[in-house]
């Protein structure tokens, strides 16, 4: 098992705050607008930065996502920042008609995401916005693992030429990912070559699977770990060739069970190379008050969940039919 | 204003209305009556009050913008945007066909020129014209920016948080046009959810707000349009309350919510297009 090792831990919304200004930066043409959350999506340094370029628009997330659909038209690449459950269950229908049908060059940045959100509960834990977001035609979906991939992704992000949901957290976490690591939209990063079982887990639970590949790895399990960043467009190739070699899968994700990175999955390997799949995800329940540790005990979604899921899995590898 | 200019934009006018009818009445769908209501209005905007460039420029830098935030009534907006030139007249027989440029509701998704934005879930307009003021002001561009919607739409929540920050932000680039007729589908906006003190209310929101009682009359539109155009880069928006006449050019239909939304049949069309005659040439169908 490849070492993985971290020096400091951060939130992911930090590193959208710091290459969104690093992405402003390199285009003139990058805006952002916010729904009364400045500090929770970390915008401040932007906004010091560029004051006139930042549109605050107050608790009015439907008028947002038009205002930010509008300002294409002039060729403006706008960044939308709210929470994840105001920036896809809220607007839905803003973004399907004024953005995504409309392919608009919207950046949809959503902090907060899942269940890590902790104390204040199930209205602002969203646990469905990958499935929202990923059944617009045209959409692109990110989810990345940590403070120096978010920041190169929203700098990806704001170089790709269509609409954006770019998914990140408020919790702190290991930042174990390079610094100066090339984004690439739509494709997934191996983490570690195995031959038993292939891990394919995005946002906070990659550094989950990690853990779990060394537990696994005591246990004479050589785990295969891949980091699906994007989950739409997903990369097929990566994951197709890597369950031909292992023959089963677990997927692990913050986010329900139904609509997430391990349903995409699914339908890939239903029509292309059906196999064993256990899912690391929310089963199709809201969410609640807690601690962010003790809630991704709780519903499931840690390095343990992943063993646990894997020996499942490994089990049923072994049913010859 | 010369009367030869108000003859030739009548002209327009009539043959707009001969097409919104042979439209709806080739697919048996769609919205007149709204239609019918704003031809005046459209007319004047794209052949007399805005300054816009012979080729569809998508970005728009420049010049004046138009967005539709009440898509059903697209057969106007596409028949004032062939017989402006932004695509062949013919293409008009294609209106709510399979494989067609010109859906049920405008789309920039099919590439058709004219077009910025997908309209038809009603309230989003304003907003996306607000964005598209916001990025004139930021490329230090001085055309304006209009935006049309019906009377009925404003009952939106959406509406009203654009109507905050619209002000709050001084878009003074922005012309905002309601379609004032006092129906949508299921009746008189009085009965349906009534909009009350409508001036007040924009005035409230602190917009200036300009009534044009007559919408359907070409003078009357053109000068109260031009006296909203003089009301720009005020530091405030601006507000356009245009009472027209839903079906207004077709005797059976005007003045009835019932036509918000039904076809002509073939008895029907022949008189709609009697009281209408064609001025420029009809389309092929």
């Amino acid at each position: 098992m490849k070492k993985y090792t971290y020096t400091e831990s951060k939130d992911t919304r930090s590193g959208f705050g710091a290459g969104l200004v690093e992405a402003a930066k390199q285009d003139e043409n990058v805006v952002a607008l916010c729904a009364d959350l400045i500090g929770s999506l970390k915008m401040n340094e932007f906004i010091k930065a560029f004051p006139d370029r930042f549109f605050q628009i107050g608790i009015a997330e439907a008028n947002m996502m038009g205002i930010a659909a509008g300002l294409t038209i002039g060729g403006k690449i706008p960044f939308t920042g709210t929470f994840a459950n105001f920036s896809t269950g809220r607007v839905y229908d803003q973004i399907r008609q004024s953005i995504a049908y409309s392919d608009k060059n919207v950046k949809i940045a959503a902090s907060h995401a899942g269940l890590t959100l902790g104390e204040d509960g199930a209205t602002h834990q969203i646990l469905e916005d990958i499935g929202l977001m990923k059944m617009l035609p045209g959409m692109t979906v990110i989810n990345p693992c940590d403070y120096n991939q978010t920041k190169a992704a929203t700098i990806a992000v704001a170089r790709h030429k269509g609409p954006v949901y770019l998914r990140f957290g408020r919790p702190v976490v290991p930042v174990f990912t390079p610094d100066d690591q090339d984004f690439v939209i739509g494709k997934a990063v191996m983490l570690n070559p195995g031959t038993a079982v292939t891990i394919l887990a995005t946002g906070h639970l990659v550094w989950e699977a990690i853990q779990a590949g060394e537990e696994l790895e005591g246990m004479g399990v050589d785990a295969e770990i891949i980091n699906i960043h994007t989950i739409k467009p997903l990369d097929e190739e990566a994951i197709l060739g890597s369950i031909a070699k292992t023959g089963c899968v677990v997927t692990a994700e913050e986010h329900n069970r139904i609509g997430g990175l391990g349903d995409s999955v699914a339908q890939l390997l239903t029509k292309q190379m059906p196999v064993p799949q256990e899912y690391v995800a929310v089963n199709d329940s809201f969410g609640e008050s807690g601690t962010p540790s003790e809630l991704m005990h709780k519903y499931g979604l840690n390095a343990d969940a992943i063993v646990a899921a894997v020996l499942r899995v490994l089990k049923r590898k072994q049913i010859k039919l | 204003m010369t009367k030869k200019s108000i003859h030739n934009l009548e002209a327009i006018v009539q043959q707009v209305r001969r097409d919104i009818v042979r439209m709806v009445h080739a697919c048996q769908s769609g919205h007149p009556g709204g239609s019918l209501g704003c031809t005046e209005l459209l007319v004047c905007l794209y052949f007399e009050l805005m300054q816009r460039k012979e080729q569809f420029d998508p970005n728009g830098v420049g010049e004046d913008l138009f967005f539709l935030s009440n898509g059903h009534i697209s057969p106007v907006f596409y028949s004032v945007l062939a017989r402006a030139g932004y695509f062949p007249i013919d293409e008009l027989a294609t209106f709510r066909k399979l494989n067609s440029r010109l859906q049920g509701h405008p789309t920039t998704h099919e590439g058709l020129p004219g077009i910025r934005v997908a309209s038809g879930s009603l309230g989003q307009g304003l907003s996306v014209a607000i964005g598209a003021a916001q990025a004139k002001k930021l490329n230090k561009d001085n055309r304006l920016v209009y935006v049309l919607m019906g009377d009925g739409e404003l009952q939106e929540g959406q509406i009203w948080e654009a109507a905050m920050y619209a002000a709050h932000n001084k878009m003074d680039n922005l012309i905002a046009i309601v379609d004032y007729n006092g129906a949508q589908i299921d009746g008189a906006t009085n009965d349906v959810l009534s909009l009350g003190d409508l001036p007040g209310k924009w005035m409230a929101f602190g917009w200036k707000v300009i009534e044009v009682r007559r919408g359907n009359d070409i003078g009357s539109v053109i000068a109260g349009l031009r006296k909203a155009q003089d009301s720009t880069a005020k530091r405030v928006p601006v507000m356009v309350l245009l009472h027209t006449e839903m079906g207004n050019g077709v005797d059976f239909m005007m003045g009835s919510h019932k036509w918000h939304g039904v076809a002509p049949n073939d008895e029907q069309l022949t008189s709609a297009l009697n009281q209408n005659a064609e001025t420029l040439g009809d389309y092929i169908a």
